[in-house]
């Protein structure tokens, strides 16, 4: 048995990897190591927050011993796998990338992420993210903008996308196989699209929420971050589950999802909806989805013009209801109990002294409209409101979901740009979630795929949606997407 | 609806957030032009329709109302700000300490 160079574990797909160490090609503490070595040749991209190398080392040979007794665990034992830095880990720091929870070591761990250790995962750390999540470009972290491991052709630094850009980054530049993520309006999904990997947001309800700091309750769902669509099939399967500690987890069985990748999709309906062709658009993106819609007929599919009027309407409802639900779920951060806390001569004061040094200026921006929309006298006019208008984005999904099986749209309306880019306008940088917030707002899965390049050599991603807890399904449109794209870029080696 | 700098100096001690001075009228344009943007909404018609409560189809089981968990006093205050005094001494831990409430 000879070991392969680092660089080809480093390589290698969650499948593959399972496969390799199922043979006794190498150990997880080989695979482990390697991509701890990965971790430290690319510090400069600043995707984790919290490397934890000697957590990841013991949890590798405690995967080793198993298998060396005959108890692995399935395709997750001994996978190296980056967790966002807003999964709490027991005992290990966990910022949200926020001021405000410094040296917060919680004492307990996340159901997702001890979901996934019982799969016998290797954690070899916490990635960064955009503070408490909010924002699509990763620049809003106390602890730094992440780089995105692609560069165009230009060599400037672009965002990984947000706000899992640390996973995303982490995943796409070979330092783990797969990562966790959120998503509350698009924060698997664009970072996926822009980093050229797979991003799932599943069905809300189908990964527990209990352990995950929370953004907008009533959006949030975790997902895997991959660089390929059965590893995401592989990789949802050990986070996802029932969990009596989260209320809004759904009690229902979780299926192999990676049992049907291969059935092929002859048969399907693709639905294409007809409001997610914007002005302005880039003609690239645009050819991209034509040529989706080619690849699915080629297949089998067949692909109908749809129509969800109240598109147009999600992403301002969103900014309604996400920063609604953000400023009182951010109400418990009172320097009391955890993390930074300031002086004050009163209680007031001292929530006050806190806060204002705690909060970036994004969160601070959306703890404030939140703030607003739910004030006396405003309350009606925008946050019911904006709850009547997502009942009927979700009636308009139900309809088109009578006739159709999934929606293929573009993930984004653009590829990654350069740090610094859109920070003086907090608007255009929200148009960014422009196709993955009315999936969020009406619950449903969504998968980003990798699907081809721009001019400048820069990925970009295809999207589809499907109805609630049919990831099955999904997941085996995302696979003939997959299969049928043969994306093989990768960053720093682009064409 | 635009905000000016007294809106945002009402809204900031709403959240208990303290914006200074010099933040407060650039914090204002800024959050006139969202709040100018979701107006939007005004447009759609949404008489009669509900407000969603739940995005889910479905009813969500209800746990059993017992005690399920607990006794992990120097557990919830291992992360408390105020180091002097050691949390779980009978005498004087096992409190969070906060700035004077009652005068």
């Amino acid at each position: 048995m000879s070991t392969p160079a680092p660089t080809e574990l480093t390589d290698l797909t969650i499948t593959a990897a399972a496969d390799g160490m199922a043979k006794g090609d190498f150990s997880s503490e080989e695979l482990t190591q390697a991509h701890l070595g990965a971790m430290e040749i690319a510090a400069g991209l600043n995707a984790f927050i919290t490397p934890t190398p000697d957590l990841a080392l013991e949890r590798a040979k405690e995967s080793d011993a198993r298998r060396a007794t005959g108890d692995a665990q399935g395709p997750m034992d001994g996978i190296p796998i980056a967790v966002k830095d807003l999964f709490c880990t027991d005992g290990v720091l966990t910022t949200a990338g926020s001021h405000i929870l410094d040296g917060f070591k919680p004492p307990y761990e996340s159901t997702v992420t001890t979901n996934l250790r019982d799969a016998g995962a290797v954690m070899l750390g916490k990635t960064n993210l955009d503070e408490f999540a909010m924002g699509s470009a990763n620049v809003t972290s106390y602890y730094g903008p992440v780089k995105n491991p692609w560069k165009g052709n230009d060599g400037k630094d672009l965002v990984p996308g947000g706000s899992s850009g640390g996973s995303a980054a982490a995943v796409a530049a070979r330092i783990a196989l797969g990562a966790t993520g959120t998503d509350t309006g698009g924060s698997i999904r664009q970072p996926a699209s822009f980093s050229g990997i797979v991003g799932l947001k599943p069905t809300y309800g189908r990964c527990s929420r209990w352990g995950i700091v929370a953004f907008a309750s009533s959006l949030d769902q975790a997902g895997p971050l991959t660089r390929s669509v059965a590893d995401a099939a592989h990789m949802l399967g050990a986070m996802a589950g029932h969990d009596p500690k989260d209320s809004t987890s759904a009690p229902i069985p979780v299926p192999d999802f990676a049992a049907g990748l291969d059935a092929g999709v002859k048969g399907l309906k693709v639905g294409i909806p007809k409001e997610y062709t914007l002005d302005g658009m880039p003609p690239e993106i645009e050819a991209l989805w034509t040529q989706g819609m080619d690849w699915l007929k080629d297949q089998g599919c067949e692909c109908v013009e749809v129509s969800l009027p109240h598109t147009k309407y999600a992403l301002p409802a969103y900014y309604i209801v996400a920063p609604a639900e953000a400023s009182s779920n951010l109400a418990r951060y009172d320097g009391v109990r955890y993390g930074l806390s300031l002086d004050g001569d009163s209680l007031d004061e001292m929530y006050e002294a806190t806060r204002g040094e705690g909060f970036g200026d994004e969160v601070r921006r959306r703890v404030l409209i939140g703030t607003y929309v739910l004030s006396a006298g405003y309350y009606d006019a925008y946050y019911i409101k904006a709850q009547r208008v997502r009942t009927l984005i979700a009636d308009d999904f139900r309809k088109v979901f009578e006739d159709v099986d999934v929606l293929l749209t573009p993930t984004a309306p653009s590829a990654a740009f350069a740090i610094g880019e859109k920070m003086d306008d907090p608007v255009a940088m929200y148009l960014n979630d422009v196709f993955t917030v009315p999936a969020s707002m009406a619950g449903l899965p969504a998968i980003s795929v990798p699907a081809g390049l721009d001019a400048n050599g820069l990925p970009l991603g295809l999207h589809l949606i499907a109805k609630p807890f049919d990831e099955e399904t999904l997941l085996r449109v995302a696979q003939s997407l997959e299969d049928a794209a043969g994306f093989t870029a990768r960053p720093g080696a682009t064409p | 609806m635009s905000l000016d700098k007294n809106d945002v100096k009402k809204i900031a001690f709403l959240a208990r957030i303290r914006v200074p001075e010099e933040a407060l009228e650039p914090l204002a344009g800024e959050l006139s032009n969202i709040i100018g943007w979701v107006e939007q909404l005004s447009e759609v018609e949404t008489e009669g329709v509900a407000p969603m409560t739940s995005v889910a189809d479905m009813t969500w089981p209800r746990r059993a109302d017992t005690v399920s968990d607990g006794d992990c006093a120097a557990d919830v205050l291992a992360n408390a700000t105020d180091p002097e005094i050691p949390s779980g001494d009978a005498n004087v831990g096992g409190f969070y300490t906060v700035p004077k409430v009652v005068e």
